[in-house]
């Protein structure tokens, strides 16, 4: 084996503590689970032992609730008492915006790690690259690189889009020439089935369903 | 305690040199001590420009090497008193002198110069480090295309993080029929890419290439509206508010009618 296992299994007073790794696959948690118990069979045959399940950092769904409890109900002598995750507790962090101004100038690089809001010009020549969504409240002229790192569901979007080249994770767009200066509002780029897709801004809400939108009364 | 005021553009052939020449004789016109300076060693032509060429004794390696003292090397205007010219070496290149040689240079023609105008080499390696190590201020000069204007962006950017902040910028040859008939990027366009401040734009001229030829500046011919331009650019620097010259030059049969009679 050459990580560490996936399952860490404590002895406490009245029973036994599962933690769960809260990093990996939910997959291979279920298959290190299911290995561990076939695997140590001395150790699970004998009188009625209560078990606590923490999982840790990791939020799942009832259906993977149900998963995990049928691999536990496989030994007949664990009593489930309860299965938790912390997440509930340590609440998930806002959706951040970093806020930067300047000009991005031809030949110059803003790396950033997150969501950024640039007030200012993204020049000819000039690229931004962020792990996040790229929002320019300015002219779009250069390559502006969102998700970064691989993340589909990364947006760009400018006052005045009419950038050289466009990236979302792995997917590259070259604008069309009809893009022109004729465009009057702002616009959204967003990955739809692996296509870069270009929308109005006050759709916004249809592609990125995780963002707040505000609600009048 | 002078003023050192670099001109470069990133790309060539945009008038770097025309401009140091022309801008560094308004000043001399405008009764300014003025020292050009060359960095564009191993491919020099500001002293032909002027043409002071045959002058040339010892050039700026030789001061930065301690062949000779600055004031030998200095080659004095044959058309004003307080105009010089320290020369770039030919035979040299651009690695045969340091940024702080060229520094130690400025700053010793500081003490004896009002204004101190470097011609800056085309291109961002060694020769541009150079040319701005000295420098208090920038004048950033492009034409109206794409590709000039593009490299001038990337020269403001370096600027900018050499501390050479607020550089001025200089639109040369540019065709008022052709802007006005769209095939030529307007000031308007180049100013909201590059976003500094206009200190000045330079009609094409003919009339430049001409001088040029013949080693004296545009600007000491008053009728060529190139050399109104550069002396217009002088006056800005040195603190002046001078209108923008009006592009349009197409006169009317009337005042063309008028100047023909010497009533315009």
């Amino acid at each position: 084996m050459t990580t560490k296992s996936l399952i860490t299994i404590k002895g406490v007073k009245d029973g036994l503590v599962f933690l769960l790794d809260d990093q990996c696959e939910f997959t291979d948690l279920l298959r290190d689970l299911r290995d561990k118990l076939e695997h140590t069979p001395h150790f699970f045959n004998g009188p009625i032992v209560y078990v606590d399940v923490k999982l840790g950092a990791r939020s799942i769904t009832e259906e993977q609730k149900s998963e995990i409890l049928d691999i536990l109900k496989m030994k007949g002598n664990l009593l489930i008492r309860s299965l938790q995750s912390d997440d509930k507790v340590e609440k998930q962090p806002d959706y951040q915006v970093h806020t930067l101004t300047g000009i991005v100038r031809s030949g110059q690089v803003l790396r950033h790690q997150g969501n950024l809001l640039f007030l200012g010009d993204v020049n000819p020549g000039g690229m931004i690259i962020c792990t996040g969504d790229i929002y320019v409240c300015g002219a779009l002229r250069g390559t502006v690189h969102a998700g970064a790192e691989g993340d589909h569901n990364a947006i760009i979007t400018a006052s005045l889009f009419s950038p050289t080249q466009l990236r979302i994770a792995d997917v590259i767009s070259r604008p069309p020439d009809e893009w022109g200066v004729t465009q009057t509002q702002m616009e959204v780029a967003y990955v739809d089935n692996g296509q870069m897709q270009i929308d109005k801004i006050t759709n916004l809400q249809r592609i990125r369903q995780d963002l707040k939108m505000f609600k009048g009364v | 305690m002078g003023e050192a005021i670099v001109v470069t553009s990133g790309k060539g052939g945009v008038g770097k040199t025309t401009t140091s020449a022309n801008l560094g004789t308004a000043l001399a016109l405008l009764g300014k001590k003025v020292c050009m300076v060359d960095t564009d060693i191993g491919l020099r032509n500001l002293d032909v420009v002027m043409g002071l060429e045959n002058r040339i004794i010892y050039d700026i390696c030789d001061v930065a090497e301690g062949r000779c003292r600055l004031n030998q090397a200095l080659v004095k205007d044959k058309r004003f008193e307080e105009l010089y010219m320290l020369p770039a070496a030919q035979t040299k290149d651009k690695h045969a002198v340091s940024p702080e040689q060229i520094k130690d240079i400025i700053l010793e023609l500081k003490k004896d110069f009002e204004y101190i105008i470097i011609d800056c080499p085309a291109g961002i390696e060694q020769g541009f480090k150079n040319a701005i190590a000295g420098a208090d201020r920038a004048i950033v000069v492009t034409t109206p295309e794409n590709a000039a204007v593009r490299d001038a962006d990337r020269i403001i950017g370096l600027l900018e993080s050499a501390s050479l902040s607020a550089p001025r910028l200089v639109v040369n040859r540019i065709r008022p029929n052709m802007v006005r008939s769209g095939d030529m990027l307007d000031i308007e366009d180049i100013l909201q890419v590059l976003n500094i401040e206009l200190i000045g734009i330079v009609p094409d001229d003919e009339h430049v290439i001409k001088a040029a030829n013949m080693g004296e500046p545009t600007v000491m011919n008053p009728d060529s509206k190139a050399s109104l331009a550069y002396r217009n650019i002088a006056r800005r620097i040195l603190g002046d508010t001078v209108p923008l010259m009006p592009m349009d030059q197409k006169k009317s049969v009337l005042t063309r009618m008028k100047k023909f009679l010497g009533m315009g």
